[in-house]
């Protein structure tokens, strides 16, 4: 049943893609294909990563209403990219070589995370929560000292900053976008890897180790996975904040199996059907571009109101 | 037979255990009992190995337990705690069945399936396999987590408080199922119980170990240990032991 809903969630995405390039091609259709096969790419890429991402964060935390973002992944990029502005100037962050900055700012994110991970987490993964609330508590001291130095700016620098607090499809290069996607596979293939073990987490940190799990050390692991991913992807684009919580809610519902092997796939497939329908409805019907990371907010936005009034079972 | 040895436990750096030595025969149910705060738990998670002792040892059939790897030592003692809170939504198939996640690690075989029907026919649950857990009554839930125990086939059940906040019949239906496990046998475990049902632990305990404020009152065969005396010093209330149709019932005086 599970199975057959993944399936099912695959041939969507094949099909929405298929759209997404095909539909409406003119010529010259070479070099338009080659642009929408790079978007497409990023847009699964970024997708299938947050999607997976969150399954895995949610699973360590014990908690289904968090998003990696919330431990401050966001605030520190946009406040990596308003440092940027500031020490360089508007003229100095755009002449920036992009596979240099790509680089530069997924390993800030990804040392940031593992120094935070790795430094709460000393005594035992019982600590996650407090892991989380730092993060929280660190995000926000981050978005303050961003918001401080965005007034410093002149009005065009401080316009660069906030286009690039959020995400964006349109000017991804291909570079980059082949690291981050040979990044996110090898990422995505080692949670494939974890996914028995984390069914087993899932049971909370006694119930795991009374089993043999070596608890601790899979909740080191998998969020240095987590890392990884949401900092390649918010590197490579900018942050989305409630796209993981979107799919990975619709990853539970719609498969309703307890099962890691089908869970983080399915978070991925939907991750990446919501961008690439999102973007092709946008950008084709609508002739409407660079809005859909603000769309994917807004119903993720709306998603987590409604979970969190509902109440749902702990 | 599980031994301590000098065994002391602190948690957060306070002491709950002080220089306990015991010994629990394998086969048969122990029933560890005590006040609130006696240190029972904190002793079944230190014989489960999650609790690192900070003095004295612990031997699992003459090996120390913390020289036994983790996954091992799950293929030979149960843990059923107290918080059985899960936040994923799981049918009492999932949950029993993660009962063998130590015998196969996620690839589970024809004996798993079987070890899984079988704990969920022992305790009648055949019928509510795939039944969300958050729908069972609570009798049914506890149920699910002893068969999630027992299906993890260890010689060693550990178990806490398991008839928490369960009427009567439902009480006694778990622990008669659990004397059938007892049984001579191939299959025979053994089960160390924490009980606050001093009624429940004059019935069906062979051995019965008294702890207070983290210390060892005693320990030994049910008839010794459930006396008159120890139970009220134990329990600092007055509480006597009668013999009705042939089986000794406590009762407050």
């Amino acid at each position: 049943m599970a199975e057959r809903r993944l399936w099912i969630l695959g041939t969507a995405l094949l099909g929405a893609a298929a759209l997404f390039l095909a539909w409406n091609l003119r010529a010259p259709v070479e070099f338009i294909l080659g642009l929408r096969v790079t978007k497409l790419a990023a847009l699964v890429v970024v997708g299938a990563a947050t999607g997976a991402a969150t399954v895995l964060f949610q699973t360590v935390a014990g908690n289904r209403l968090i998003t990696p973002g919330i431990v401050g992944f966001d605030a520190l990029f946009v406040f990596l990219q308003t440092m940027l502005v500031l020490a360089l100037g508007g003229l100095g962050y755009a002449s920036l070589p992009g596979m240099e900055k790509f680089l530069l700012e997924a390993a800030c994110l990804v040392i940031s995370a593992v120094a935070l991970f790795g430094v709460l987490l000393r005594k035992g993964a019982g600590d996650v929560i407090r892991m989380i609330l730092t993060g929280v508590v660190l995000g926000v001291l981050l978005r303050g000292l961003a918001g401080f130095a965005q007034r410093i700016l002149e009005p065009s620098e401080f316009a660069i900053v906030q286009q690039s607090s959020f995400a964006s499809f349109g000017a991804v290069a291909r570079q980059e976008l082949a690291v981050a996607g040979v990044l996110l596979l090898a990422a995505l293939a080692g949670a494939m890897r974890l996914a028995p073990s984390l069914d087993v987490a899932a049971l909370g940190r006694t119930k795991a180790r009374t089993l043999g799990l070596d608890y601790d050390r899979l909740v080191l692991v998998t969020l240095s996975l987590v890392a990884a991913m949401i900092a390649v992807s918010t590197a490579l684009v900018g942050p989305v904040t409630f796209l993981g919580l979107l799919a990975a809610s619709l990853a539970y519902g719609w498969l309703g199996t307890p099962r890691h092997a089908l869970l983080i796939p399915a978070a991925s497939a939907i991750g990446a059907l919501i961008l690439v329908a999102g973007q092709f409805v946008f950008e084709r019907l609508l002739d409407y571009q660079s809005t859909l990371a603000v769309i994917v907010e807004f119903a993720g936005g709306l998603l987590f109101l409604f979970l969190v009034l509902r109440r749902p079972r702990p | 037979m599980i031994e301590t040895l000098g065994l002391s436990l602190e948690r957060d750096g306070a002491p709950v255990l002080r220089d306990v030595s015991l010994q629990l025969p394998g086969g048969g149910i122990t029933a560890l009992i005590g006040p609130n705060g006696a240190g029972k738990s904190s002793l079944l998670h230190a014989l489960a190995g999650l609790l690192p002792p900070s003095a004295g040892e612990i031997r699992l059939e003459g090996t120390s337990l913390a020289r036994i790897p983790a996954r091992e030592r799950a293929l030979r003692l149960a843990l059923l705690t107290q918080d059985q809170a899960v936040t994923t939504r799981l049918t009492v198939g999932d949950l029993v069945a993660f009962g063998r996640w130590p015998h196969h690690r996620g690839r589970p075989g024809a004996e798993d399936r079987r070890a899984v029907a079988e704990a969920l026919a022992h305790f009648d649950l055949g019928g509510l396999a795939d039944r969300p857990l958050e729908s069972l009554s609570g009798g049914q839930r506890q149920r699910a987590h002893v068969a999630m125990a027992q299906a993890q086939s260890t010689p060693w059940m550990l178990l806490d408080e398991p008839l928490a906040a369960l009427d009567p019949r439902y009480a006694r239906d778990i622990m008669e199922r659990l004397h059938a496990l007892t049984r001579p046998g191939p299959d025979q475990r053994g089960v160390v119980i924490v009980l606050h049902d001093l009624g429940m632990a004059a019935r069906f305990a062979d051995h019965v170990v008294a702890l207070k404020d983290g210390r060892l009152v005693r320990a030994g065969p049910r008839a010794e240990v459930m006396t008159a005396g120890v139970l009220s010093g134990l329990f600092d209330t007055g509480l006597a032991v009668e013999r009705v149709r042939g089986r000794d019932v406590v009762v407050p005086v």
